[in-house]
């Protein structure tokens, strides 16, 4: 589904990805784990498509098609959803009315037509209904004055909408409380499938209990040093990343 | 960012659609203005002595001021006696059915979306009565008769001078006097027609009430007035909007409009703007010249200005209200969108005289291309205004970087009770905001329309219903261009 093969990326001339070589299939989840200013974000951003972030070398490919050709909103209609580590806020802009919008771009994108009031706010109560969410955020300004938590979940409340073949999860479980954290989770298995894929970008362990990875991958420096299924996940829970570092260390004298 | 940039660019290169003309039989006069010219529009139209008195009184008085230098506006000298004072559609006299109008006329507004029939618009949910003004003169007015059982008098400035002359001698530049300003004394001068209302005691005014301005014959200044009272414990709510071709040249529009608010009477005016801004390079285009002014004069009485200014090469127009009677409260909400070479300094008065007063200004300036966008607003709390009260907030977008916004407030604070409170920013529509709308797979023109309308939506709420899709619409269309 997604190949990325020797990705280097800059911004203003400073390398920040250094050879990343990630294959994505679907039905996986990838865990991706790595200390601060590591580059997870960066990642997540260029396969979005965010256009500051040059691409100095590499290749990404998403369903045999050179993902680096298409318009963020094509890639987003293509079925590649991003829920932002930073969600932005958009005032007058109704929650209810952006959904809309984006579930109709996306049915538009497919040659489908837009589905009728009735329908839309079906599908807008049952999916605020699965993930714990009050109606009244419907009707508030997107993001606008959310909570950290609430965002986060505004994020997965507008994956689950769009329900994405792949998804990125840039670190929706920072903030979230112990219940908003397993809601959340239940949310991404329920939308698990043998067509989609999620990468799960993550600074805790506890998210994987909850959302099984079928690989865990750490990155470093700008470079993937170390994958491994589950079972890295709580290595590096108990042992942190120095015995990481030591390693890629140890490698390059 | 550069490039993100430049597709912002390209994307408020946008076109004119309502850009074409009608091949009417016009009545026109050789262009050129002197005290005969006076005579003669005052002749045509059959006036009465005293108002071709103050017509006349406005001409002399015109001739001795000097163009206003104060706006952030820059434009070519403009020669009053190049222009065309009076042109009428010729079959204009006394249409009572739709079959007597031209119907090159009827199409012309067909085209701009607006039925003038009324078979059609009661179809709607609710009625809005129009009064259809191209290039001055006042071609038709819907639901007269509906309105008439009501006591609400609805028709062209011409016919209320014929029918009720005794109103307008009573109301005529008591709100704006011919000597305010260098164009509200042309206007007084020159003004062909226009839309006249008046609102009884105690009556709510059941349909919105709709004046259509068209510029169509060349090289001819609109000069329409309006005049709008509303008396005690009455309320209307007022639509205006306005079109006119693509041409080369500048045209000239000096409109006046008068609102006068009685006791506990509540007056909402709205304005969709949208004359020809002139083409890509700035050539063409309307110079819009207005003078508007409501007088709150009855205690608790209200106006409210609503207006979406998008068209006009050069905008300078400060819908303002004096706030006289005691517990009167004046509002202010304004969208000015300026694009490619486009300037707008474009604002409000309000002037607190009576007690208890209350104003609300918002105001929502976007620029795009390399336009600039003014604001620029008084607040003047007199000696008297107890207890006056006002809210200001003036929000500036730009998009892209060669475009300029401006913000002019004045305060004049004369009475220390008063409590007056500003707010004011200037942001650039945001590089995230479209990153992540586009994440989420709306496309470019899309993401900025929504926004943009998210910006505005404070304003567009005050715009009655049908006007504010329209009006939302309008914007997309100003702001759209080709994004391929
Ligand atoms: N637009 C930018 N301009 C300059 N530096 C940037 C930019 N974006 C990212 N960086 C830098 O690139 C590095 C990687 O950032 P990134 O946000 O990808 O890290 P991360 O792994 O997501 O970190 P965290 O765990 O803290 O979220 C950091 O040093 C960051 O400062
Ligand atoms: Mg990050």
């Amino acid at each position: 589904m997604l190949n990325i093969r020797d990705l280097h990326v800059a911004v203003e001339d400073m390398a920040i990805l250094k050879g990343i070589n990630l294959e994505i299939k679907p039905g996986e989840v990838h865990a991706i784990m790595g200390p601060n200013g590591s580059g997870k974000s960066t990642l997540a951003q260029v396969i979005a498509g965010k256009d500051e972030y040059e691409v100095t070398s590499g290749t990404i490919t998403y369903k045999n098609e050179d993902l680096l050709d298409l318009e963020v909103d094509e890639r987003a209609r293509a079925g590649i959803f991003l829920a932002f580590q930073y969600p932005v806020e958009i005032p007058g802009v109704s929650t209810a009315h952006f959904l809309k919008s984006i579930v109709n771009a996306g049915r538009e994108g497919r040659g489908e037509d837009e589905l009728s009031a009735v329908e839309m706010l079906k599908l807008l109560r049952s999916k605020t209904q699965m993930l714990g969410m009050d109606q009244k955020f419907l009707s508030r300004a997107l993001n606008d004055g959310f909570s950290g938590g609430e965002k986060k979940k505004n994020e997965i409340l507008q994956m689950a909408v769009l329900n994405p073949k792949l998804a990125i999860l840039d670190e929706t479980d920072s903030g979230l409380d112990i219940d908003a954290l397993k809601i959340v989770a239940d949310g991404v298995n329920a939308m698990r499938n043998n067509d989609n894929a999620f990468i799960v970008v993550t600074h805790y362990q506890r998210l994987l209990n909850y959302i099984e990875p079928d690989f865990v991958h750490v990155l470093y420096n700008g470079q993937i040093v170390k994958s491994g299924d589950k079972s890295l996940a709580l290595k590096l829970e108990e042992k942190g990343y120095d015995w990481i570092k030591e390693e890629v260390a140890s490698a390059t004298v | 960012m550069a490039e993100s940039m430049q597709v912002l660019e390209d994307h408020t290169n946008s076109e004119y659609k309502y850009g074409f003309t009608t091949d009417i039989e016009m009545d026109v006069f050789p262009k050129g203005l002197s005290e005969d010219v006076v005579r003669a529009i005052s002749a045509k139209k059959n006036e009465p002595e005293f108002l071709l008195e103050w017509r006349l009184k406005a001409y002399r008085h015109w001739l001795t001021m000097t163009e206003p230098k104060w706006p952030n506006v820059n434009y070519p000298k403009i020669d009053y006696q190049d222009i065309i004072y009076y042109a009428a559609p010729k079959e204009r006299p006394e249409i009572d059915s739709l079959d007597e109008v031209d119907p090159e006329l009827l199409k012309t507004f067909e085209k701009l979306g607006i039925s003038l029939d009324e078979q059609k618009r009661l179809t709607g949910v609710t009625g809005i009565a129009v009064d259809a003004v191209i290039d001055s003169v006042s071609v038709k007015t819907t639901f007269k008769e509906t309105l008439a059982e009501q006591g609400i008098i609805f028709c062209s400035f011409s016919e209320a001078v014929q029918d009720h002359p005794e109103l307008i001698k009573k109301y005529l530049g008591t709100v704006v006097p011919y000597t305010d300003n260098y164009f509200a004394a042309l206007n007084s001068a020159v003004f062909s027609d226009g839309s006249f209302c008046y609102i009884p005691k105690g009556v709510r005014c059941p349909m919105e009430l709709s004046t259509y301005f068209r510029i169509n014959t060349a090289n001819t200044g609109q000069f329409e007035r309006t005049l709008l009272i509303a008396d005690e414990s009455s309320y209307v709510s007022y639509l205006e909007g306005c079109t006119a071709p693509m041409r080369d040249e500048n045209q000239l529009h000096a409109a006046v409009v008068e609102l006068i608010a009685m006791d506990d009477a509540y007056i909402k005016y709205s304005t969709v703007q949208n004359w020809y801004p002139g083409n890509k390079d700035g050539v063409g285009g309307i110079f819009n010249f207005v003078t508007k002014r409501g007088m709150c004069g009855g205690k608790n009485s209200k106006i409210s200005w609503t207006q979406v200014e998008t068209g006009s090469a050069v905008t300078w127009k400060y819908p303002s209200c004096i706030l006289k009677g005691d517990g009167s409260v004046g509002e202010f909400y304004s969208i000015a969108v300026t694009n490619n070479m486009q300037q707008a300094d474009t604002g409000t008065k309000m002037i607190h005289i009576g007690k208890n007063t209350s104003s609300t200004i918002i105001s929502k300036g976007i620029s795009a291309g390399r336009s600039h966008n003014s604001y620029r607003g008084l607040v003047k709390v007199g000696r008297r205004a107890e207890n006056a009260r006002n809210f200001s907030q003036c929000d500036s977008l730009l998009m892209g970087d060669k475009c300029g916004a401006h913000t002019f407030p004045y305060l004049e604070i004369e009475n220390q009770t008063a409590q007056v409170e500003h707010e004011a920013t200037t942001s650039k529509i945001g590089e995230d905001q479209m990153f992540y709308c586009k994440q989420r797979g709306l496309n470019e023109e899309d993401a900025i329309n929504l926004i943009v309308n998210g910006y505005c939506k404070d304003v567009f709420n005050e715009l009655p219903m049908e006007f504010a899709v329209e009006a939302q619409k309008l914007l997309a269309v100003s702001l759209e261009g080709s994004v391929g």
